[in-house]
C-alpha cells in the first residue's frame, strides 16, 4: 500500500517544474539555444512565466516546437519569428518595437529626457534670480553702511 | 461571540476613523486646541479597536471556527499553528485587515511620537491618516466582510493555498504592508503641510525618520519575498518583474528617491516642492499596488484572491486619495518658497541626479506595468512586457547609477570639488577595476557579470572608504573618530555598501551553473565545483500533507559536506502538488535541488544548481536595512535638532 503511494505520489504531475531532461536537446550549443529563446517567450495560459519555467502543457508543446526547429537548422531569429507569426506579440515577453509600443520603449530615456529638462530649466531660474535679484534701497544702504564700518 | 465582537469593532473603528478625520481637522480651521487634540486618542482607539477585530478573526482561525467563511476557504483543522495564525493574511479579507491594521498603527504612531511637532500639523496629518482609514475600513465592511458567517457550517476547511504553507508567508506580508503602508504617514504629513501651507526644514526633520522607518520595512519585505519565491518556486529565480513585484518596487524607487530628496530638504531647505511630491508619490504608488495586486486587472502569481468588483471600489478609493493630494499639490506647490541655492556639482547636486535616475527608473517600472493594460484598453492589441524588457531599459540607468552613489558620498553640500572627490576614490575605483579585470581573466564571460561586479566591488569600498577616511582624519582617539562621524554618515555608507553586496550578488548569478537531469540513485553529479548523489527516495507524512524526499549528499574531493532533501508535496484538501526545494548555504552560495517526476527505471528527474555568492543578494539588502536603522538611530532625527559642533572644533577654529 505504501509503495502503490509512493508510486501515485511520484507519478503526480508536479506545479513549477519546467523543462525536463527528457525534452532536452543532445547538442549542448543548440539547447544553450533553445532555452535563451524559450526564456523570452511566454506560456499563454500561465501566469506571468516563460515558457521555460512553466509546466503548463502548452509551455511544453512550445519548448518542444521551439527544440523542433533548431533541429531542422532554423536560425533564432527565424525561430523566435515562427512562434512570433503563429501566437502574435503577447507571447514575446520582450515587446516587439512598433507603432503601438514606441511609447513603453521610448519611456526610460523620455523620463530622463523630461526630468533632464526640468532640472535645466530650474538651474537656470536659479542662476537668473542669483544673477539678476537687485537690492532694495534698504538693502543698498545697510550693505554701504557696513563697507563703511569695515573700512 | 468573539467573531461578532471583532465585526463591531471594526464598525466602531470606522466611527473613530471618521472622528479623528473631522474633528481635528475643524479644530485646526478655527485655531482650537482641544478639537485639534482629540486626534491622538481618536488614532490610538481606532488602533485599539482594529487590534480587537484582527485578534477575533485570528482567535476564529485558531479554533478552526468554521461558521466562518472566510476560515471555511482558507484554513483546515489540522493546518500547523503558525499557518492558522499567518493564514489569516493569506487571503484577501484578511490582507485588507491586516492593511487597515498597520495602517491604524501608522496613526497610533504618529499620535504617540510626535510630541515636538507643531499642533496643527499633527491635527492634519491625523485628519488624513483618519480619513484613508475610513475609506479602507468602509471597503471592508461593504465588500470584504472577513466576518461573514455560513451555515451551517461545514466540518472541514479546505485548506490554505499550499503554497502559502510557509514560514514566508509570516514574514513577507506583514513587513510589506509596514513598508506599504508606512509611506502613508509620509503622504498625510505632506497633505498637512499643504494644507497649513507651512513647509520648511523641520518639516523635513519630521518626515525623513518616518521615511526611513517605511523604507527599511519595506527593503526586508521585498528581500524576505525575494528569497521566498527563490527557494519555494522551485528553479531558483528570486525577481521575475511580475506585476505584483513591480509592485512593490515602485514605492521602494520612489521611496528611495524621497529618503534622498528628504536630507537635502532637512540640511540645505532646497527641494521643497521635489519632496512633497515624492512624498504623495509614494504611498500613491503604494495604493496602486494595492489595487493591482487587489483588483485582479493583471495577471499574476500573487492573484490567489482577488476580485473585479472590488476593484472599482479600490480604484475609486485611489483616484479619490492620489487625485486629491495632486490637485491640493497643484494648488499649492507655486507658493510654497524655494529654498537654498547650491551649485551643480555638491552633495545637493549630486542628490538631484540621484532622484532623477531613481524616478526615471521608477517611471519606466510604472509604465511597464501599466503600458500591457492601457494598450488593451485603447487598441485591443494585447503585448506582454516581461523580464527581457525590464532587464534591457533598467540595467543602463542602475549601473551609472550605482557608479554615482560614492561619488555623491564624497561631495560636500553647497559647492563641491569633483575632482578632489574622485581623488578620495582612487582606492575604489582601483580595486573594482582590478576585480574587474581578475573575473575578466578567470571567466571570461558573462561582459554583464563582469562589469556589474566591477561595479559592486567599487561601491563597496568606496562606501567604507568614506567612513575609513573619516577615522583617519583631523581628531586624535579612536572612540572620538568613531563618534565623530554622524551615524546618519554611516548610515549611508554601510547601505551604499549594502546595495554593492547585493549588486555582486546578482553579478554572481552569471558564474553559476544549472544541471537538469534525470538521476540515478548512488550516481553521483557536478554541480559546480560540487557533486550531488542521491542515497534515497522515501515516502514521509506530514501535519497536512504527505511527500516524496530524495535525500541527497553534497561532496567535495570525496567527503560529504550536507546533505539535502529536495521533496515533492502533496495537499490532500486542495489536490495540488508543489515542490519543496533541498539547500544548503556553503560559503556564501548555496547548491539548491529540484526534484520531479520519477521513472520507472528507478531514476528522478531534477534540476541541480550551483549559486556562487547568491546569499549576497538578501545579505545585501539585510545591510541595507542595517543601514537605514543607523541613520534612524541619529541623535539628530530621534530629537528632531540639529546637533552642536562638537566643542573640541572650536579652539582650533579661534586659532
Amino acid at each position: 500500500m505504501k509503495r502503490l503511494l509512493t508510486t501515485a505520489l511520484i507519478l503526480l504531475p508536479l506545479a513549477a517544474h519546467a523543462v525536463t531532461p527528457g525534452e532536452m536537446l543532445a547538442d549542448p550549443a543548440l539547447e544553450a539555444r533553445a532555452r535563451a529563446i524559450t526564456g523570452e517567450l511566454r506560456c499563454l495560459v500561465c501566469q506571468n512565466q516563460s515558457i521555460d519555467d512553466s509546466d503548463a502543457a502548452l509551455a511544453k508543446d512550445l519548448r518542444m516546437l521551439v527544440r523542433e526547429k533548431l533541429k531542422e537548422g532554423l536560425g533564432d531569429e527565424q525561430v523566435r519569428d515562427y512562434v512570433h507569426a503563429r501566437y502574435g506579440d503577447f507571447v514575446l515577453l520582450r515587446p516587439p518595437l512598433n507603432p503601438g509600443t514606441l511609447l513603453l520603449w521610448a519611456a526610460p530615456a523620455l523620463a530622463l529626457l523630461a526630468g533632464g529638462l526640468a532640472l535645466w530649466s530650474a538651474s537656470r531660474r536659479n542662476r537668473q534670480t542669483l544673477a539678476t535679484a537687485p537690492l532694495t534701497a534698504e538693502e543698498q544702504a545697510r550693505l554701504e553702511a557696513l563697507t563703511r564700518r569695515a573700512e | 461571540m468573539i467573531v461578532e465582537t471583532g465585526h463591531y469593532a471594526l464598525v466602531l473603528a470606522l466611527a473613530l476613523a471618521l472622528m479623528q478625520c473631522a474633528v481635528p481637522f475643524a479644530g485646526a480651521r478655527i485655531h482650537d486646541a482641544a478639537l485639534m487634540r482629540v486626534a491622538q486618542p481618536a488614532a490610538i482607539a481606532q488602533f485599539l479597536f482594529i487590534a480587537l477585530a484582527y485578534g477575533a478573526l485570528t482567535y476564529a482561525h485558531v479554533v478552526s471556527d468554521f461558521s466562518l467563511v472566510n476560515v471555511i476557504e482558507n484554513s483546515h483543522s489540522l493546518k500547523p499553528f503558525i499557518y492558522k495564525i499567518s493564514g489569516v493574511w493569506g487571503n484577501h479579507e484578511g490582507s485588507m485587515l491586516l492593511w487597515v491594521l498597520v495602517l491604524s498603527l501608522c496613526g497610533a504612531l504618529i499620535a504617540l511620537f510626535s510630541a515636538s511637532i507643531p499642533d496643527r500639523l499633527r491635527a492634519d496629518a491625523l485628519a488624513v491618516q483618519g480619513l484613508i482609514g475610513a475609506a479602507f475600513l468602509l471597503f471592508i465592511l461593504l465588500t470584504s466582510n472577513p466576518f461573514a458567517r455560513m451555515t451551517p457550517a461545514p466540518w472541514e476547511g479546505r485548506d490554505l493555498n499550499p503554497i502559502l504553507q510557509d514560514p514566508g508567508l509570516a514574514i513577507h506580508p506583514p513587513l510589506l504592508y509596514l513598508g506599504y503602508v508606512g509611506f502613508s504617514i509620509v503622504f498625510s504629513f505632506a497633505a498637512a503641510a499643504l494644507i497649513g501651507g507651512r513647509i520648511d526644514a523641520a518639516w523635513a526633520r519630521v518626515v525623513r525618520p518616518w521615511t526611513l522607518f517605511a523604507w527599511i520595512a519595506l527593503t526586508l519585505g521585498i528581500a524576505m519575498g525575494s528569497y521566498w519565491a527563490y527557494y519555494t518556486l522551485g528553479w531558483g529565480g528570486f525577481w521575475f518583474w511580475d506585476p505584483v513585484e513591480n509592485a512593490s518596487l515602485m514605492p521602494w524607487l520612489a521611496g528611495t528617491a524621497l529618503l534622498h530628496s528628504a536630507a537635502v530638504m532637512e540640511k540645505r531647505e532646497a527641494l521643497k516642492v521635489w519632496t512633497i511630491f515624492l512624498s504623495i508619490l509614494a504611498f500613491s504608488l503604494s495604493l496602486l499596488g494595492t489595487f493591482l495586486v487587489r483588483s485582479g486587472v493583471l495577471t499574476s502569481v500573487h492573484a490567489f484572491a482577488s476580485d473585479p468588483e472590488r476593484g472599482v471600489f479600490i480604484l475609486v478609493i485611489l483616484v479619490f486619495f492620489i487625485g486629491g493630494a495632486l490637485t491640493l499639490f497643484a494648488f499649492r506647490a507655486g507658493s510654497l518658497p524655494t529654498g537654498g541655492l547650491f551649485a551643480p556639482i555638491s552633495r545637493e547636486g549630486a542628490l538631484v541626479v540621484n532622484n532623477l535616475l531613481l524616478s526615471a527608473s521608477c517611471a519606466t517600472v510604472v509604465i511597464g506595468t501599466l503600458y500591457p493594460l492601457a494598450l488593451e484598453a485603447l487598441t485591443g492589441e494585447k503585448i506582454s512586457v516581461g523580464a527581457p524588457f525590464f532587464n534591457t531599459v533598467l540595467i543602463p540607468i542602475a549601473l551609472p547609477l550605482a557608479v554615482l552613489m560614492p561619488i555623491g558620498q564624497m561631495l560636500p553640500w553647497k559647492r563641491g570639488d569633483l575632482v578632489a572627490a574622485l581623488q578620495r576614490l582612487r582606492a575604489a575605483f582601483a580595486i573594482g577595476v582590478l576585480a574587474a579585470a581578475g573575473l575578466a581573466a578567470y571567466f571570461g564571460t558573462p561582459a554583464l557579470s563582469i562589469v556589474t561586479a566591477g561595479v559592486a566591488v567599487y561601491l563597496i569600498v568606496g562606501g567604507v572608504s568614506d567612513i575609513a577616511q573619516r577615522m583617519t582624519l583631523r581628531t586624535t582617539s579612536i572612540w572620538s573618530r568613531l563618534r565623530g562621524a554622524p551615524l546618519s554618515a554611516w548610515g549611508a555608507s554601510i547601505a551604499h555598501a549594502g546595495m554593492g553586496l547585493t549588486l555582486l550578488g546578482l553579478a554572481a548569478a552569471g558564474w553559476g551553473s544549472e544541471t537538469i537531469v534525470a538521476m540515478k540513485p548512488q550516481q553521483s553529479y557536478d554541480v559546480g565545483p560540487y557533486q550531488l548523489a542521491i542515497t534515497a527516495i522515501t515516502p514521509r507524512n506530514g501535519p497536512n500533507y504527505s511527500e516524496i524526499y530524495a535525500a541527497m549528499d553534497v561532496q567535495k574531493g570525496g567527503a560529504t559536506l550536507a546533505r539535502i532533501e529536495p521533496a515533492k508535496r502533496f495537499y490532500p484538501a486542495r489536490k495540488m502538488a508543489r515542490s519543496e526545494a533541498g539547500i544548503v548555504t556553503l560559503g556564501l552560495g548555496q547548491i539548491y535541488a529540484a526534484i520531479g517526476d520519477a521513472h520507472p527505471d528507478g531514476s528522478v528527474d531534477a534540476r541541480l544548481y550551483y549559486k556562487p555568492l547568491v546569499t549576497l543578494i538578501w545579505i545585501g539588502a539585510l545591510v541595507m536595512a542595517f543601514g537605514g536603522a543607523c541613520s534612524l538611530a541619529d541623535r539628530r532625527l530621534r530629537i528632531g535638532v540639529a546637533r552642536r559642533a562638537a566643542p573640541a572644533a572650536l579652539p582650533e577654529a579661534a586659532k
